[in-house]
């Protein structure tokens, strides 16, 4: 009963938040609408915002009383962008422990811990949010990152608009290979063999309280729900052969599966389309950075587009601080043979649907979350910023710490030191 | 066998030259000399290009001629001599060879082995003896992967583990089997410092100094007290009034003057002292404003010269006094925040550096994905900088970013950096104005030879690492 009346406040709660009194209506004219979704690039179009929603995508849309309405001089407006697997929001400053909540190392406590959730740490408050969000970037996926051991955690998608909560379903992270093989037991080889392990618990073929268990109680739980399909696995691996392994795995155990990193994914790619797993890849790794990454090449993305695998695009680099970097992925893989749509689409519509969250996020149509940029010129290219990001129709501040760190030292100093200038 | 040795001559000639025009004081005497040979190459000319000299000029429909490895004239109109290689490049972009004043190729090669882990000998916090080039791989993958991207040029350092990290060395990213082969002859070594949290993470984290920054600052002050009483002791003779016993031979025994030193050499203090000396150009990694001030009073306080401040995510915050005092900033377009030290980055930084007048803002790469596409870095700066409202920055003037401003950095812009007639033929033939996420090098020049193209297999080197692996290019 109380549950109940408990979950009624909530979605009052919610109606409110998503209220015309905090989401703008905006008309956005006359742009280069990138929609990102089936009706491609419409060019000296509009798009009409109502309560946070899109509303109509067209030309010559008429504004209705009492709509902000913006001239967008024909420059491109996209859907907001992906900022990638990130840690925004749950890291301050990479180097400062206390500041860095993105894995967990429990040690002897039962390493193992699926039940791990990142999103549970997440700041909106932190910096990079609007550092990010100032760059065009709309949502990112928080991610677990690896601790004590190669699960690593769960994730989820969270919208950069300064909301606390995730949204869609969770994701559950696991790295796999050469990097997390001190993880078990300096072998790949256990990966798997644990791997079998886990979901033999999780699905009740070893019994809860055999002395050989690895997970907790909760943690069985959250890989049970993972293996009914509720969520994706985001496995992070680059060798094509532990490719093959996964996807052999992935069919046997009957889980959805995304793959991050994937440098050597397009040898694998007829694989990967035909078990229509997306791949988020790094699209800069041209490198054999280490012994699983021997056959990195920057037209991977091309290559495994040219498969029909969906391409999106995560950061190996500093994703966090840096996830503006992002588009500049994108923009390599279009300099290297990546259709420009498939570019857009990969910071876009490709992981909004990986992510469970394509009926919000990811595209410009109708009944949509109106999170759109504006651009100077070609959002795909680093000589172009972000003019204008709308989320959820309210026109966010293009101000970030950086840019107030920016405009006190373009000001010439004046009589005081700059510390009174604001 | 024949050309290669008369080539061999021809460069021994000419070091010869330049080492009697300056003589060298002993503490940068090379044991370990630059063997590099220009490829052999007929003349090329570059046709109808939108060039960027690195000059500061922009020259539209221009010609390119290269001649016997050197840029013999840039302008239009230009007739190609007999037996040259015409490039037509129209809607192309020429720009000068790009140089990159900090990386680490080699020294933390690609695969990231641990056994590969060269580049911070952390075993003291003043190692100035230790010199990077003696750890460089040449087979490291990433050379070519930079070459792709334009670089011609580069300085591998050491790492910023220690207060002093030891010489850092200047390349021509042209394949060879032996560093030496690859060394830029009579470039001028560097001398890596490192402020601020590294030094005292590493060590203050073993209980040994530093642990502060004020220990860093007392790090680098013992050492340079050592190196100026070595020097004084051991000054070469060229700075020195002559003063010739009647029981001393003629001509001594070169530069060397360890025989009035009357202890055995150090070569910590060779490098310390060569850097006072100015022989050694001082390259300090440093991120705060505030602790780059500081060295350069330490800098005074011991008479040597900063040549540049690599990283300075704060270098926005002093500028001026940094273009007051001919130091370079060489920084990232818009790393920050992955340290205490680098919570203040800005992506106006390099655009900050390069506002002033007689400024040298330099855009670097520290890293093996972004020395692939430092024009990229630029083409950051250049939209950060019109965002905020700082107004439109020139190709033909960020271009010195990445040419100019690090061959000054490097001591070598006499020879590289710009295309002026007489310079070495580093240069970069771009399929559209470089300051794009879309532009790609197609060939990379290096002294006249064509030793990149991106149409042409045969011109694509690939390094014995990966011979044999399963890679598809």
């Amino acid at each position: 009963m109380s549950r109940r009346l408990l979950g009624r406040l909530c979605l009052l709660a919610a109606a409110i938040a998503a209220s015309p009194a905090m989401a703008q209506n905006v008309l956005i004219r006359n742009a280069t609408v990138h929609t990102a979704a089936a009706q491609g690039t419409l060019k000296n179009a509009d798009v009409l915002i109502r309560d946070g929603v899109i509303q109509a995508v067209g030309a010559g849309l008429a504004a209705p009383a009492g709509v902000d309405v913006v001239d967008a001089a024909g420059k491109p407006l996209t859907p907001a962008f992906f900022a990638g697997i990130t840690e925004i929001g749950v890291e301050e400053v990479s180097g400062e422990q206390a500041t860095d909540d993105s894995s967990v190392s429990l040690g002897n406590l039962q390493p193992m811990r699926p039940e791990f959730d990142v999103t549970l740490a997440y700041n909106p408050a932190s910096v990079l949010v609007p550092v990010a969000r100032v760059e065009g970037l709309g949502f990112t996926l928080l991610g677990a990152g690896t601790g004590a051991s190669f699960i690593a955690g769960q994730g989820g998608v969270i919208r950069l608009d300064g909301s606390a909560d995730p949204i869609g379903p969770r994701a559950l992270f696991i790295r796999l290979g050469g990097g997390a093989s001190g993880l078990s037991g300096n072998s790949r080889a256990a990966q798997w063999m644990l791997l079998d392990q886990l979901v033999a618990e999780a699905r009740g073929r070893i019994p809860a309280d055999s002395p050989h268990a690895l997970l907790t109680p909760a943690g069985r739980a959250t890989l049970a729900k993972y293996l009914a399909g509720n969520g994706r696995l985001v496995v992070g691996v680059n060798r094509a052969a532990d490719i093959r392994q996964l996807l052999r795995w992935a069919d046997k155990e009957k889980v959805r599966i995304a793959i991050s990193g994937g440098a050597e994914a397009w040898k694998v790619a007829p694989e990967l389309a035909r078990a229509r797993v997306p791949v988020f890849i790094d699209g800069l790794a041209a490198l054999p950075s280490d012994f699983d990454q021997i056959g990195a090449t920057l037209e991977n993305a091309k290559r495994l587009d040219a498969a029909g695998v969906s391409v999106g695009f995560t950061q190996s680099g500093d994703a966090s601080h840096n996830a503006r970097k992002i588009r500049q992925h994108a923009g390599n893989a279009v300099a290297n043979g990546l259709p420009w749509e498939q570019g857009l689409a990969g910071l876009t519509r490709v992981p909004a649907q990986a992510l469970g969250v394509d009926d919000r996020l990811g595209s410009i149509a109708p009944g949509k979350l109106a999170d759109l940029v504006l651009w100077s010129g070609d959002p795909l290219d680093v000589i172009n910023t972000a003019e204008q990001i709308w989320l959820g129709g309210k026109t966010m501040p293009m101000r970030s710490r950086q840019t107030e760190l920016r405009d006190r030292y373009l000001r010439d100093s004046g009589a005081l030191p700059r510390a009174y200038s604001r | 066998m024949r050309l290669t040795l008369m080539a061999g001559f021809g460069l021994a000639l000419l070091c010869t030259t330049v080492q009697a025009a300056t003589p060298a004081s002993r503490f940068i005497q090379d044991p370990y000399p630059s063997t590099y040979r220009p490829l052999a190459s007929g003349p090329v000319l570059i046709e109808h290009a939108t060039v960027l000299t690195g000059t500061g000029e922009r020259l539209d429909d221009a010609d390119v001629l290269v001649q016997d490895g050197r840029i013999a004239a840039v302008g239009r109109g230009l007739q190609a001599p007999e037996g040259a290689t015409r490039v037509d490049a129209r809607g192309k972009w020429v720009t000068p060879g790009i140089i990159d004043v900090h990386s680490h190729l080699g020294v933390y090669p690609s695969p990231g082995a641990r056994a590969h882990q060269d580049g911070n000998e952390m075993t003291g916090s003043v190692t100035a003896n230790v010199w990077a080039e003696h750890s460089v791989w040449p087979q490291d993958p990433g050379f070519h992967t930079a070459l792709a991207g334009g670089i011609t040029t580069l300085q591998v350092l050491p790492g910023s583990a220690n207060l002093v990290g030891g010489r850092g060395v200047t390349l021509k990213n042209v394949s060879a089997t032996t560093y030496q082969g690859m060394k830029f002859p009579g470039a001028p070594w560097g001398l890596k410092m490192a402020c601020g949290e590294n030094p005292k993470r590493v060590y203050g984290g073993k209980g040994v100094p530093p642990m502060t920054r004020m220990g860093n600052v007392a790090g680098y002050r013992a050492a340079f007290i050592d190196a100026a009483e070595y020097l004084k002791k051991n000054a070469p003779k060229d700075s020195e009034p002559k003063k010739k016993r009647w029981w001393q031979r003629d001509s001594g025994e070169g530069q060397d003057s360890s025989g009035d030193s009357g202890g055995k050499r150090d070569l910590k203090l060779d490098t310390l002292a060569g850097a006072i000396h100015g022989d050694i150009l001082v390259h300090i990694h440093c991120y705060r404003a505030d602790e780059m001030a500081t060295m350069l009073d330490l800098a005074k306080e011991f008479g040597f010269k900063v040549a540049a401040f690599h990283h300075g995510v704060e270098a926005y915050k002093l500028a001026d006094r940094l273009a007051a005092e001919g130091v370079c900033g060489a920084l990232w377009a818009d790393w920050w925040g992955f340290k205490m030290e680098a919570f203040d980055g800005i992506q106006e930084n390099i655009a900050l550096v390069d506002r002033p007048a007689n400024s040298c803002a330099i855009v670097h790469s520290d890293s093996d994905e972004g020395i692939q596409r430092l024009n990229q870095e630029a083409a950051k700066v250049i939209a950060s900088a019109r965002r905020a409202g700082m107004g439109d920055i020139t190709p033909e003037h960020a271009i010195r970013w990445l040419t100019a401003n690090p061959a000054k950095a490097l001591g070598v812009a006499a020879q590289t950096g710009t295309l002026e007639a007489g310079k070495m033929g580093d240069v970069v033939i771009w399929n559209r104005n470089p300051f794009s996420v879309y532009a790609q090098a197609e060939q990379v020049y290096i002294d006249g030879a064509r030793v990149y193209d991106r149409h042409d297999r045969s011109r694509q080197p690939v390094s014995d690492f990966l011979l044999g692996q399963e890679v598809s290019r």
